[in-house]
């Protein structure tokens, strides 16, 4: 008897799409209701994504066939350990910035409510689609998706954003149409277009041009996508200038997914074997190593701390594909294969997530951009500049946080793999990553205004952003920690290990 | 004989700070309350510490193992005998330090005192847990937070200058941290494990010598905080911090984790025999016996007394580093006793230090002539720590220079003992000065007619000699310094209290079997 979990996949996706057209119709009629319809869908969605990845755990994969075709001639939704875990993160994720956005999307675009909540759960559409399906057409549908979903909600401030938005439109579709001419590639060679049949038809043709030409559109079309240096230069202005919540899905979840569309061409298009014939992971290891120390850079050069959050979302692109590339060298349990870069999937999604909300909170409040600006704002805020003190030094790498469990498992790995100028980059760039955070946390708590000598006296009134900003802001702050202590007790490290298991990474306690 | 306890105490003792550092927090708008809770974590703090000791002396170990980290790397407390001394006089010193820092910054009006305390908390809870770590992981953890934790003292003031100190002080020791935490891994890829082992856990691995000297090199780095010459200079910067920082955490805490952590890796993890093998032990006399020398030298030229002092600390923590660097059972026995022993001192001449700022306002050497005379309490008290530094009995300071010299002397190599016998005397240099201006010179005229401008002056005018008994709040400063000077007095008479020497002869016996 077949449970009803194994219906939930195509739930996820349908449900979220339907939800898009009721809030645009019901938004008609009230504006007030999109939001809530939002939040429930989400809600829904989440909790869903929760009994997906038990069922996976538990029973087994899904493998769900939309209308009852049989692949490869149909389209197939599969959910294995690794898709069930990056769903959940994402939702996560679209759940808490839907319950910030209420308040700031009130006050930032007053006129467009019903709007930017309709696009925002086509993007979650388009997001869940990405990470459910099993073909790698249907695939490509949804990045589009996903995409012009994300080009719409950028622009949505107007003025500066709209040429942000543009930017990222030309090298975004550029991007996307890398993937498709690797798409075709492969299906010329193959006929096929289903991931697990792809899989089964490409081993004899692993020395063909043509698949390896595939590859290498794959490889450059998911860089863009995933702002991966030296294909990142989209990528700051759109986070910059994006409305807050945007910016946090666009870092934490959207370039996330890119990774992991990657992971899953890589490894279940293609295979390990596949991989281990040519020497493409050690190159993107070293471009991912290249990427951090740039990234970091990039961002101790900035004053707005949007952008400046936005190069450190270019590091850690860095870090997640340099975990990505060390994958298949790192064999031994628990810091085998795959895992080190899916903990850090996650792992970004929290803290970028915070910060950035925090970052929308100081918009919001002040309209305050600037580092600079952000003088004394530790007492005016007091809750939500902890939470960016605990996010920022989670992304420096202090301990117990989040950041230091990646730091630790990706250097791990590269010891292993034997890539002693790894282990050193990543130290590097903690210290980087110290000036630059370091800098607006001095600014916030330490700095004294100009002018007043000294603050004995000075009270400065408390001026906090309304609860239903602030509670996803230290949901996730707090995460920041609870997570990072989980990861050293290793309670969650079966599901990633589940995901080595399934693409023949070997690893197992 | 040796038993290992399962038990929770090492636990307990790290969530009084903890839980202490929260209800500081939500107490932050009641000071009596706030300052109740600081108090009685300290308190507890010290007692359940205390309470391992009679298990530890017995040749036990107490083992408090929470979860698996990775295969062979548990986080887990294990306490042994050393350890055990550092976790205690930290806790003893944070209860006094606590009583005082309630007089110094309610005396000066210091703002953030909340922030103040609670960071205080998250520091010892930093600082115990480096103590009571059973592995190189479990320590880097605990290091890092005392590191992070201290920042916000460090920058206290929020002046320019302490911005300043502040941001040095993260960039050196968060910059020694990357080099630890790569030695950590290191290790861990060589050993299999980071266990601290007496007698070490690298004998019998594969890794070339090279590879050892390497290693050896990215743990001294690592623990910068042990403030050895040329990676010194945030040491003083960071006395912009209020006196009580500096004091537990630049004379006890900070600066004893980094030693600790260099005796942990002389002695529990490359083992006294690979050392001697690789002659590292060597380097390191020779780096620490430098130290000894040039910093004390760099004291003399200070005339801040607060900076003087910290000159001080940087030369008497490399007595430390020399001793466990004499790889002799006696040198070790020196470096382990002098922890507690320089701590209880050092903390002393702090104190004093803060206690001549708040009531006298001065920081300056130059400007305290014949403040002996207006401050006769407190004076003493700084003499016998001065005294105790220099290494006359009957002070503490004595038995460890003892036990040092009685190392050298067991290395075979006499130019050691001359090191010491030289960085001893040039104590005595930078000492006397500022006890020759406390009590033989004196008190200018100027200040007696111009007095009247300082408030303190102003108010106790007709007898400036007998000025600190009279302020209540000194007495919240008075009574802590002066029960370290006596304490300071009586670990020379009787070695064995708090069982000190019962602890560090327990260790000894454990690293050196045959001794």
């Amino acid at each position: 008897m077949s449970s009803v979990v194994e219906h939930f996949p195509v739930l996820v996706v349908v449900v979220s799409l339907l939800s898009a057209i009721t809030i645009f119709i019901a938004g008609w009629i009230n504006r007030k209701t999109s939001c809530y319809i939002s939040i429930a869908t989400l809600f829904g969605q989440f909790i869903a994504s929760l009994f997906i990845l038990h069922h996976v755990m538990t029973i087994g994969p899904i493998y769900y066939r939309l209308g009852g075709w049989v692949p490869p001639w149909g389209i197939e939704y599969v959910m294995d350990a690794l898709n069930a875990y990056v769903l959940v993160i994402l939702l996560f994720l679209g759940l808490v910035c839907v319950i910030y956005s209420k308040r700031n999307i009130e006050h930032e675009l007053p006129q467009k409510v019903v709007s930017f909540y309709t696009i925002y759960q086509l993007l979650i559409t388009g997001l869940c689609g990405i990470t459910v399906t099993g073909d790698i057409f249907n695939m490509y549908v949804f990045i589009e998706i996903t995409c012009l979903s994300a080009y719409a909600l950028i622009a949505a401030r107007g003025k500066i954003a709209l040429k942000a938005s543009f930017t990222y439109l030309v090298l975004g579709s550029i991007g996307a149409c890398f993937f498709l001419l690797g798409i075709g590639f492969l299906y010329a060679v193959t006929g096929s277009l289903n991931m697990k049949d792809l899989s089964i038809l490409l081993p004899p043709l692993y020395g063909n041009r043509v698949v390896l030409a595939a590859f290498v559109f794959f490889i450059v079309g998911l860089s863009i996508k995933m702002a991966l240096f030296p294909l990142h230069t989209w990528l700051p202005d759109a986070h910059a200038f994006a409305p807050s919540e945007i910016s946090a899905m666009l870092s934490g979840i959207i370039i996330e997914v890119s990774t992991y569309a990657f992971i899953r061409v890589a490894f279940s298009v293609f295979t390990v074997n596949f991989i281990k014939l040519l020497p493409i992971f050690e190159i993107i290891s070293w471009v991912a190593a290249i990427a951090i120390i740039v990234g970091s850079i990039l961002a101790i050069t900035q004053s707005n701390l949007k952008r400046m959050l936005a190069y450190s979302s270019v590091a850690n692109m860095g870090y997640i594909m340099l975990a990505v590339g060390l994958s298949t060298s790192a064999t031994r349990y628990p810091w085998a294969g795959l895992t080190p870069a899916s903990m850090h999937i996650l792992n970004h999604a929290l803290m970028k997530g915070c910060l950035f909300l925090v970052a929308g909170a100081f918009i919001y409040k002040g309209n305050l951009w600037e580092i600079k600006d952000f003088q004394g704002l530790g007492r005016r805020m007091p809750y939500t500049c902890a939470a960016f003190v605990i996010a920022a030094i989670s992304m420096i790498g202090v301990p117990p946080s989040v950041g230091f469990a990646s730091k630790l498992y990706i250097i791990l790995a590269s010891l292993e793999a034997k890539q002693y100028v790894f282990v050193a980059v990543l130290l590097l760039s903690s210290l980087l990553n110290l000036v630059y955070f370091w800098r607006v946390i001095e600014t916030m708590y330490m700095k004294v205004e100009e002018g007043t000598d000294h603050i004995h006296t000075s009270h400065v009134p408390r001026d906090e952003i309304p609860l239903s900003m602030l509670i996803p802001i230290l949901t996730l702050s707090s995460l920041c920690i609870v997570m990072g202590i989980l990861w050293l007790t290793k309670i969650p490290i079966p599901i990633l290990n589940r995901v080595n298991v399934l693409f023949g990474l070997v690893g197992g306690p | 004989m040796i038993g290992i306890t399962e038990s929770l105490q090492p636990l307990l003792a790290l969530l009084c700070p903890a839980l202490g550092s929260i209800l500081i927090l939500i107490f932050g708008k009641r000071p009596n309350v706030r300052e109740a809770w600081t108090l009685l974590a300290s308190l507890f703090q010290f007692l359940i510490i205390f309470s391992m000791v009679p298990t530890i002396l017995d040749g036990g170990k107490i083992v408090c193992h929470l979860f698996t980290m990775f295969p062979g790397i548990d986080f887990e407390f294990r306490v042994d005998a050393f350890g055990l001394l550092f976790a205690m006089t930290a806790s003893f010193l944070w209860i006094l330090v606590s009583i005082y820092s309630i007089g110094y910054m309610r005396a000066l009006k210091e703002h953030a005192q909340t922030r103040f305390y609670f960071c205080f908390a998250l520091a010892i809870l930093g600082a115990v847990g480096v103590a009571l770590s059973g592995n190189l992981v479990t320590m880097y953890i605990f290091y890092e937070i005392l590191t992070v934790s201290t920042y916000p003292l460090v920058a206290h003031k929020q002046s320019s200058e302490a911005l300043f100190a502040g941001r040095k002080y993260l960039a050196y020791l968060l910059t020694g941290g990357c080099f630890l935490l790569g030695a950590v891994v290191l290790t861990y890829s060589i050993a299999g494990t980071a266990d601290f082992r007496p007698g070490g856990i690298l004998t019998g691995t594969m890794a070339s010598h090279s590879m050892f000297i390497i290693l050896f090199i990215l743990f001294i780095i690592g623990f910068m905080k042990a403030a050895y010459m040329p990676f010194h200079s945030w040491l003083p910067t960071a006395m912009v911090a209020p006196t009580p920082v500096s004091a537990l955490l630049h004379a006890v805490a900070v600066v004893k984790a980094g030693v600790f952590g260099v005796v942990r890796i002389v002695a529990y993890i490359y083992g006294v025999d690979l050392m001697q093998e690789l002659g590292l032990g060597i380097l390191l006399v020779s780096f620490a016996g430098f130290t000894m020398i040039v910093a004390s030298l760099f004291a003399i030229a200070q005339d801040n007394l607060k900076r003087r002092l910290a000159y001080s600390t940087i030369s008497q923590l490399s007595f430390i580093i020399f001793g466990v660097a004499l790889l002799s059972p006696m040198g070790v026995t020196g470096a382990m006793i002098h922890i507690p022993f320089h701590g209880f001192m050092k903390i002393t001449l702090f104190l004093c230090a803060g206690a001549i700022l708040v009531i006298a306002g001065k920081k300056n050497i130059s400007e305290m002539s014949g403040i002996g005379r207006r401050m006769p309490v407190t004076m003493l008290a700084f003499t016998v720590g001065a005294l105790g530094m220099c290494g006359a009995p009957p002070i503490a300071g004595f038995i460890s220079k003892w036990y040092l010299g009685w190392g050298a002397v067991q290395s075979g190599h006499l130019i050691f003992l001359g090191f010491l016998l030289l960085a001893s005397l040039l104590d005595v240099v930078y000492f006397y000065p500022i006890l020759r201006a406390a009590f033989f010179e004196k008190i200018p005229a100027r200040e007696l007619l111009l007095g009247d401008q300082e408030v303190q002056v102003e108010v106790f005018s007709k007898k400036p000699e007998r000025l600190e008994i009279k302020r209540p709040l000194y007495w919240l400063m008075l009574i802590p310094l002066s029960i370290t000077a006596v304490f300071s007095i009586l670990f020379c008479l009787f070695p064995n209290l708090f069982y000190i020497y019962g602890l560090v002869q327990v260790a000894i016996r454990d690293l050196f079997r045959e001794f």
